[in-house]
């Protein structure tokens, strides 16, 4: 397996505790003062030239908030977050809004050319192998800076663009749908995202179209003390279907930056969308200081029959992770499912999962969720399938499979199920292990170091996963869970 | 050529001695038949072999070509050509048989210095030796050993020695959990790999892998001493008397 | 449990408070237990009756239940306390055994076989007087179950019971029966029952819960002490008439080499919480729990456990069923921990649930909570419905659906009946299991 061999190099290549993506990149920007009051989201809605509707929704999701207590439900611990100690809007100077790539500031281009993000159109087009192509929204800190390929997306009439160009060119399209599937009073962090989200993507499949290509968003923190709000909203007509893909980086920084984002998904009929994320965030270094703190709703809506929803996540930043992609399977047939790889290593903490909620008739869905426990961090799957009385024939299947490596880490399984209809059928299954002696052994004897007998393990361990990412994005996240658990053996 | 010299070992965890002087020259090409009662140290002389903590070297060395194999790695040894075929192979979730072969003779392949063998390269020789082990395509898309039966876990044992091409090869009880026609394809198999470079130690508790695979020399292993050496006649005049006489002898 | 200081709110609450400050200066036990007892009274002033806000009690609101507390039951004459055991089904019949009888919350040393155990070397103590002896001691709990806030209420609450004492290696030739029995009179019961097995001591207690009235509420606790190398097994069933509320905690504390098996049934009470505390203390262990539940006509049915593996090399075993009938709700909760460096542990739970009718719910939430790596944990729950393909077949067989229905319900539950091994408690679960489906039919 070729990945396996380049996971190997990549761990070798690559110091202990040193975070590739850990670079600053050294830009002017244009910030909001400190803290959060209703001035600072007026700000914002100017900033963006938004709808006067707009800004009443957010100042509405704001005074919904101060009303509110952050959830203490979740496996996590860090010292309370001190709101007014956040920017809540930073922006690259020189980059008013996405252009052409040829306006975008150089610096900017560069960062995201070392973090492997292609944002020259032409140099995808100009390489030597048949790549298949993958148009990227990027976002760098509060705002997008540029969205490729959005030419030949309009030609297929596919709209992809950031949610604050959304909100100027498509006001009608996120009016209907913003909020619809997490309502602005959802939860603390959900409610403060309302409030104070500064960009993000939006992306609008009209009724019978297969999108032409993997859509992308890139989210980068790059600012001190900044917290990163941004709100995704995709829709997918009647037929439609789209893939899309996640990935965020943040530079190495001592102290903790609030990353809180809300993502909705709209299935229409027999529309499908597929979201796979690779989170990458900062995750604090060896003494567990500095970090991303990972606040994330994330909800997917199976609205009409026959409609599918695919959440793939791969989780290994982060100093706290709170995160349940969800799917509403409310259309009848619907169809959602869940596939996860969270690995912690170091002093992190993770908490995820997700919830499937089965309203219809004969709705399925699957649950797939890996966690890899090391060193000193605690890894928690917490999920919830229902079916409600409505629900006939819903049909679930859960497994959730945890590895732990070294005895200092928590590996912890909280599985809600609740069926309120006879004809629904709901398997779960757990378990638990660890890299056993044995395996080791035999690897070792066929010739392989520790490094790679691990890494062939693991990446054994978390195949169901894997296999469903996108191809290019399969490597990239079999590299990153080999390097976020680089030390954790020996 | 092998050279076990006076060798003693114990069990790491408790102290538990295993081993109590054991002393074995094998040389190239030759096929040396270790056998004995349950208990009597075999499968502990093939893990200390293949360099497995669990045991700990107390006194005496293991020479291999002129090196000492105690200061070695499990995968060091299997670089310098070590192999051993497991009586009771390991079984890894989620890691296709075919990776595991390619990933094992890539690393051994590197380790030597050598180049990694191309995608086609490979397949073709996993096909052809697998062909001859009975060994389908099928099986080696399926996780290594999980789920096999007996037969195909040891066919496994011998399609990856065939492959790695190992200088010296353990057989620790091979025959075990083998019926009569699966042994005579795993013997097949290792009487193909026998040639004037290669040796082989196969360590059975039964007579009857012997009628397959013809020893040069056959020891009596017991309570952790070689108590006797002979000719492939030994090991029928173990299989007619048992072992309770040379184990007596020994005491 | 972290939940707000609060003031208390329902008349259940209040009744509990009132018989508390009626009732304290009477409750057995010296200066050390009234303190444990007004420790656990603080608890419950702060935190009222558990609710569904509170995570252990999320499916089985007790404050939303009890409208009100009845008056906990004085002491009956032996005379009346037969009277009424006379009245109520004997779950064991004729089947040999020991019998210690408790009525409405009392024990009665005289309707009891008190001296042939002696004779048998066992000593049994009613827990009034015992408590005055050495009642610190039996009132503490291991850890896992000292928080939840019915062993709280059973702490401040108990004023009688008993305590069942095997000596080091006694091996009791049959079975004790301890019955706890409530008259027909709407009451309020809080015994405790402590049964202390030495080193290699060897028994099998059967508990029964049967009677009741409408609105009788029980909160019972048996502790079950098992020393080094002890093997014990108990078997609880709960058949409390369909009005009682009835909340049950079995709390066991395992020594080194010991094994304990426990087994529960659970059909009666409109509204029954199960709660089983396993705490290993010393290696080489091991339990077993079985749960064998059937409920319907909107009865309410809590079986929730903690494992708490501390020690390293200790074993568990969980497999519940639970069938679900009409109208009725059934729930399962299951957590293993594994504490920091408790290796080599092996944990596995299975939790199964039949849903007979449309309007049966279930909720399952298995947990495991590992700290430890090299450890063998893994849990399985399952939910649905009879295989219609399996009664199909039963039925083009010649077999009438109601009795095709009665034999796939039964051999859902046969796993775990085939499990519980001794023969006196799988005739007695299984007759009650066909009585159960006979009524349904």
């Amino acid at each position: 397996m070729a990945a396996v061999q380049e996971t190997i190099d990549r761990v070798r290549s690559i110091d202990v505790d040193q975070y590739k993506y850990g670079f600053i990149t050294d830009i002017e920007s244009e910030k909001a003062p400190k803290g959060l009051n209703e001035d600072i989201i007026r700000f914002i809605s100017a900033k963006k030239n938004e709808p006067e509707w707009m800004l009443e929704w957010r100042l509405e999701a704001y005074r919904r908030w101060l009303t509110m207590t952050e959830p203490t439900w979740a496996r996590v611990e860090y010292p309370k977050i001190d709101f007014n100690d956040i920017y809540y809007y930073a922006a690259p100077k020189s980059a008013p809004g996405p252009k052409s790539l040829d306006e975008v500031d150089p610096e900017l281009l560069r960062t995201y050319e070392k973090l492997g993000i292609p944002l020259r159109e032409q140099e995808i087009l100009a390489g030597v192998e048949p790549k298949s192509r993958v148009a990227v929204d990027a976002v760098f800190d509060s705002v997008s800076v540029v969205t490729t390929f959005k030419e030949e997306l309009k030609k297929a009439g596919v709209i992809f663009c950031s949610i604050s160009e959304a909100l100027r060119e498509h006001p009608e399209l996120v009016r209907k749908y913003i909020g619809s599937v997490v309502p602005v009073t959802d939860n603390f962090y959900a409610t403060l995202n309302s409030a104070v989200f500064t960009d993000g993507s939006f992306v609008y499949v009209p009724e019978g179209v297969r999108c032409p290509m993997e859509l992308s968003t890139y989210f980068r923190i790059n600012e001190k003390n900044t917290g990163q709000f941004e709100r995704t909203l995709i829709i997918a007509e009647k037929g439609a279907y789209v893939s899309y893909l996640e990935g965020c980086t943040a530079p190495q920084r001592d102290e903790n930056q609030l990353h809180a984002a809300v993502v909705e998904l709209i299935a229409l009929d027999d529309a499908e969308i597929k979201y796979s994320t690779v989170q990458n965030w900062f995750p604090g270094d060896k003494e567990g200081k500095g970090g991303i703190y990972n606040f994330v709703t994330k909800r997917g809506d199976c609205r009409g029959k026959n409609s599918k929803i695919s959440w793939t996540q791969v989780e290994t930043g982060s100093a706290i992770t709170w995160k349940y992609p969800s799917c509403i399977l409310r259309g009848d047939n619907s169809r959602g499912e869940f596939y996860s790889i969270a690995v912690s290593n170091g002093y992190q903490q993770i908490d995820s999962g997700t919830k499937m909620i089965h309203l219809g008739k004969n709705t399925s869905s699957r649950i797939i969720s890996k966690g890899i426990s090391a060193g000193k961090s605690q890894n928690t799957y917490r999920g919830l399938v229902s079916a409600h009385r409505k629900a006939s024939n819903a049909r679930n299947f859960t497994q959730c499979d945890s590895l732990l490596i070294g005895q200092d880490c928590g590996a912890h399984t909280v599985p809600y199920i609740e069926s309120k209809n006879a004809t629904a059928v709901f398997e779960h299954e757990a378990t638990t292990s660890k890299i056993s002696d044995d395996q080791m052994f035999y690897c070792q004897q066929r010739g392989l170091s520790d490094e790679e007998a691990v890494a062939l393990i693991v990446n054994g361990f978390v195949k169901d996963v894997i296999q469903q990412l996108p191809m290019e994005f399969a490597v990239e996240a079999q590299k990153l869970i080999s390097i976020s658990l680089e030390g954790s053996v020996g | 050529m092998l050279e076990i010299k006076n060798l003693h070992a114990r069990i790491a965890e408790d102290g538990t001695e295993i081993l109590r002087g054991i002393d074995l020259v094998v040389k190239p090409g030759e096929v040396h038949a270790i056998m004995g009662p349950n208990g009597s140290g075999k499968s502990t002389l093939s893990y200390i072999l293949a360099g497995k903590d669990d045991y700990e070297v107390t006194e005496g060395d293991i020479v291999y070509n002129g090196q000492s194999l105690l200061d070695l790695a499990p995968d060091e040894r299997a670089a310098a050509g070590v192999f051993l075929a497991f009586q009771y192979p390991i079984e890894i979730p989620g890691v296709a048989t075919m990776t595991f072969l390619k990933t094992a003779l890539n690393a051994q392949r590197k380790a030597r210095g050598e180049d990694e063998l191309s995608t086609p390269e490979f397949m073709k020789r996993v096909k052809e030796k697998s062909a001859e082990l009975q060994i389908t395509m099928d099986m080696l898309k399926r996780p290594l050993n999980v789920g096999f039966s007996g037969g195909e876990k040891k066919r496994a044992e011998i399609l990856q020695m065939a492959l790695l091409q190992p200088s010296l090869c353990v057989l620790d009880e091979t025959d075990s959990g083998l019926d009569i026609d699966a042994l005579k394809v795993v013997s097949d198999g290792v009487n193909r790999l026998r040639g004037p470079d290669r040796s082989f130690v196969v360590i059975t508790h039964y007579q009857r892998l012997l009628d397959h695979i013809v020893p040069d020399v056959v020891h009596v292993l017991s309570k952790g001493r070689i108590v006797k050496t002979g000719g492939p006649e030994l090991a029928l005049e173990l299989e007619q008397k048992g072992y309770a006489d040379f184990v007596d002898a020994a005491a | 449990m972290t939940i707000e200081p609060r003031t208390l709110e329902t008349r259940a609450e209040t009744d509990l408070a009132e018989a508390y400050y009626r009732d304290r200066d009477a409750l057995p036990g010296g200066v050390a237990v009234a303190g444990i007892r007004k420790s656990a009274f603080d608890a419950f002033r702060r935190s009222g009756l558990p609710h569904r806000r509170v995570e252990e009690w999320k499916y089985s609101d007790l404050r939303a239940r009890l409208k009100s507390v009845p008056a906990f039951a004085a002491r009956r004459s032996d005379d009346d306390a037969k009277a009424a055991l006379a009245a109520l089904d004997d779950v064991y019949g004729a089947a040999d055994r020991y019998r210690l009888v408790i009525v409405d919350g009392h024990f009665h040393a005289g309707l009891s076989d008190v001296a042939a155990l002696a004779e048998a070397g066992v000593r049994v103590c009613p827990l009034a007087e015992a408590l005055v002896e050495e009642g610190e001691s039996l009132m503490r709990l291991p850890q896992i179950a000292a928080g939840d806030a019915a062993t709280g209420l059973n702490a401040v609450f108990c004023a009688d019971g008993l305590v069942l004492s095997l000596p080091e290696g006694n091996s009791l030739d049959k079975p004790v029966e301890i019955v706890h029995a409530l008259s027909a009179s709407a009451v309020s019961t809080s015994e405790r029952v402590i049964v202390a097995a030495a080193k290699g001591a060897r028994a099998t207690v059967l508990e029964t819960f049967v009677g009741g009235a409408e609105g009788s509420f029980s909160n019972t606790l048996t502790d079950i002490r098992a020393g080094d190398e002890a093997e014990v097994t108990v078997a609880r069933l709960q058949a409390e008439a369909a009005g009682t509320t009835h909340v049950g905690s079995a709390v066991v504390t395992l020594g080194a080499e010991t094994k304990v098996k426990l087994i529960g049934a659970g059909i009666g009470a409109g509204f029954a919480r199960h709660q089983s505390f396993i705490a290993f203390t010393g290696e080489g262990s091991r339990a077993d729990l079985l749960g064998i539940t059937m409920v319907r006509a909107g009865q309410h049915v809590d079986q929730t456990l903690v494992v708490d593996h501390a020690v390293p090399h200790c074993d568990s075993r969980e497999l519940f069923k639970t069938v679900v009938g009409d109208g009725a709700k059934g729930i399962f909760q299951g957590k293993i921990i594994v504490r920091p460096h408790a290796q080599k542990t092996d944990g596995q739970m299975m939790t199964q649930s039949l849903l007979l009718s449309d309007d049966a719910e279930m909720s399952l939430k298995p947990e495991l909570e590992i700290f430890a790596d090299d450890v063998q944990c893994a849990h399985g729950a399952t939910s649905g419905q009879i295989d219609e393909d399996l009664l199909f077949y039963l039925r083009s067989r010649g077999i009438p659906e109601a009795e095709a229905r009665t034999l796939l319900v039964l051999a859902f539950l046969s796993e775990a009946v085939e499990e519980i091994g001794e023969e006196i408690v799988v005739e007695a679960f299984e007759e009650r299991i066909r009585a159960w489906l006979a009524a349904g039919a």
